[in-house]
């Protein structure tokens, strides 16, 4: 079982490291989402600290919205998500390793870019750190309910416009928590429900997301 | 005598009873509207607090009410099809999104109107607002998904995986907004304990039964034109007096 998670995983990282471009025009986009909004509402510091984790939040919810088009389209396009699916071994197992993977590659990127851009803005330390948390939380969260949307908009027309509108109103619990817990210890309240959620969230998600996806996968494909 | 539960579950025999039954609900609905109405705007005292402006209640609520539950009921119904794989629950299913949808605007509309003068503002991002919002956001999703679909078979069993998964999800996402809500500011409007004068709860009352059958009428009108469009190449459908003619 937790052979073919890290076989599936370490496919998927193979393949991305492929094309390390992908991962670049993700992480480039974020960095470029976040670097408008200074532009656009103001350079007064006192702003934009308390803006900060919101845009910080919504620039890693489009991104991860950007990369998610890609989860399972090049398998789908040269036939091995066939041949995953007719495979005797759990497809929910495999979705998950895929989700995983695409994590890995597009929202610990996002994680990991996040502490300097919130020096950026200005950001505390302490409220920096509580972000990165929440990112590390949530953004797995990100990618499950994406991949629901990845595979119920597998091979479509406009598949990625869909895709967004889909998923980005069912993320939406993430967002909140997430940019609540950074308002929370700025305002120097416990940080620990937000963060508790967050882990229910996840939790939830890992439970339920993969077989959903494969559900979904097998109504496409049939 | 053994009643056959399952006979108007195939679009065959049920095309012919929803004809029949669409003017019953069509007809209670208008009428219902009208005594509703009258007696919401004409009958119902003037609120101590708000004047008349509070007569947008009367339309507001029921329209909140039912988006959110045509949403319960259509997800339902996806369910249903995606279980049993009957193909008239997800041809229901399609034909309340767009309801459903247009009762969420509408509720977000008169909400919109009723704001203005009573808060100052248009919109207030208040937790009902919000999750109203995004659940217009779903419906548009659900709309969206089964329309760029082209597999009709496909497009149902992908959109009602999508309305389960967004029903699962509705009470997390109201909760969210709501502390999220709470955590920013306090609650914009408080109920107050006063309670309700009774024309203005049987006008609400009266109302929100219109357009409940308004949206059965509707919802049935919409399903029959969806069984005629896919199952037009069968031959029940060629001997329908309507069809021939």
């Amino acid at each position: 079982m937790l052979g073919l998670l890290a076989l599936v995983i370490r496919r998927d990282l193979v393949l991305a490291m492929r094309r390390r471009a992908d991962i670049l025009t993700t992480l480039i986009f974020f960095v470029m989402v976040v670097s408008l909004f200074p532009l656009g509402v103001g350079p007064e510091m006192e702003m934009l600290r308390r803006m900060a984790a919101g845009v910080l939040w919504v620039a890693a919810l489009l991104s991860s919205m950007l990369s998610l088009g890609r989860l399972f389209s090049a398998d789908y396009q040269d036939g091995t998500l066939e041949q995953m699916m007719l495979a005797p071994q759990s497809l929910s197992m495999l979705v998950l390793g895929k989700m995983t993977a695409h994590w890995m590659v597009s929202g610990l990127p996002l994680v990991l870019m996040a502490p300097v851009l919130g020096l950026q803005f200005d950001m505390p330390a302490q409220a920096l750190g509580i972000l990165i948390v929440g990112l590390l939380l949530g953004t797995p969260v990100l990618s499950m309910i994406g991949a629901i949307g990845a595979a119920l908009t597998l091979g479509l027309r406009g598949g990625g416009v869909l895709l967004s509108l889909l998923v980005l109103p069912l993320c939406i619990p993430v967002l909140i928590f997430g940019t609540g817990a950074v308002e929370a210890i700025t305002a120097g309240l416990s940080v620990a429900s937000h963060l508790s959620l967050l882990g229910a969230l996840l939790v939830l998600a890992l439970v339920f997301t993969p077989w959903v996806t494969a559900q979904a996968l097998r109504i496409s494909m049939e | 005598m053994a009643i056959n539960w399952f006979k108007y579950s195939a679009p065959t025999t049920f095309y012919g009873l929803a004809g029949k039954l669409i003017p019953w609900f069509a007809f209670s609905a208008a009428l219902l509207f009208v005594i509703g109405l009258y007696i919401g705007f004409a009958v119902a005292p003037v609120d101590a607090q708000q004047g008349e402006f509070y007569r947008i209640i009367f339309i507001h609520v029921p329209a909140s009410i039912l988006s959110m539950f045509l949403y319960l009921v259509m997800a339902g119904y996806a369910a249903l099809g995606l279980i049993f794989n009957t193909r008239l629950s997800a041809m229901m299913a399609t034909a309340i999104a767009p309801t459903g949808a247009l009762f969420a605007f509408i509720s977000l509309w008169t909400g919109a109107l009723w704001g203005k003068p009573m808060w100052g503002a248009w919109w207030v991002w208040d937790a009902r607002l919000t999750s109203e919002l995004i659940l217009l956001f779903l419906y548009l999703g659900f709309i969206a998904l089964h329309a760029s679909i082209d597999d009709p078979r496909r497009a149902d069993r992908a959109s009602a995986l999508l309305a389960i998964v967004g029903s699962v999800n509705v009470p997390i996402i109201y909760f969210s907004v709501k502390w999220w809500n709470t955590l920013h500011q306090g609650s914009t409007i408080k109920y107050t304990g006063t309670s309700m004068h009774v024309a203005m709860q049987q006008a609400m009352f009266i109302v929100l039964l219109a357009c409940w059958l308004y949206a059965i009428a509707v919802v049935l009108a919409r399903v029959r034109s969806i069984i005629l469009e896919r199952e037009r190449n069968t031959v029940w459908i060629n001997e329908l007096p309507e069809v021939r003619s």
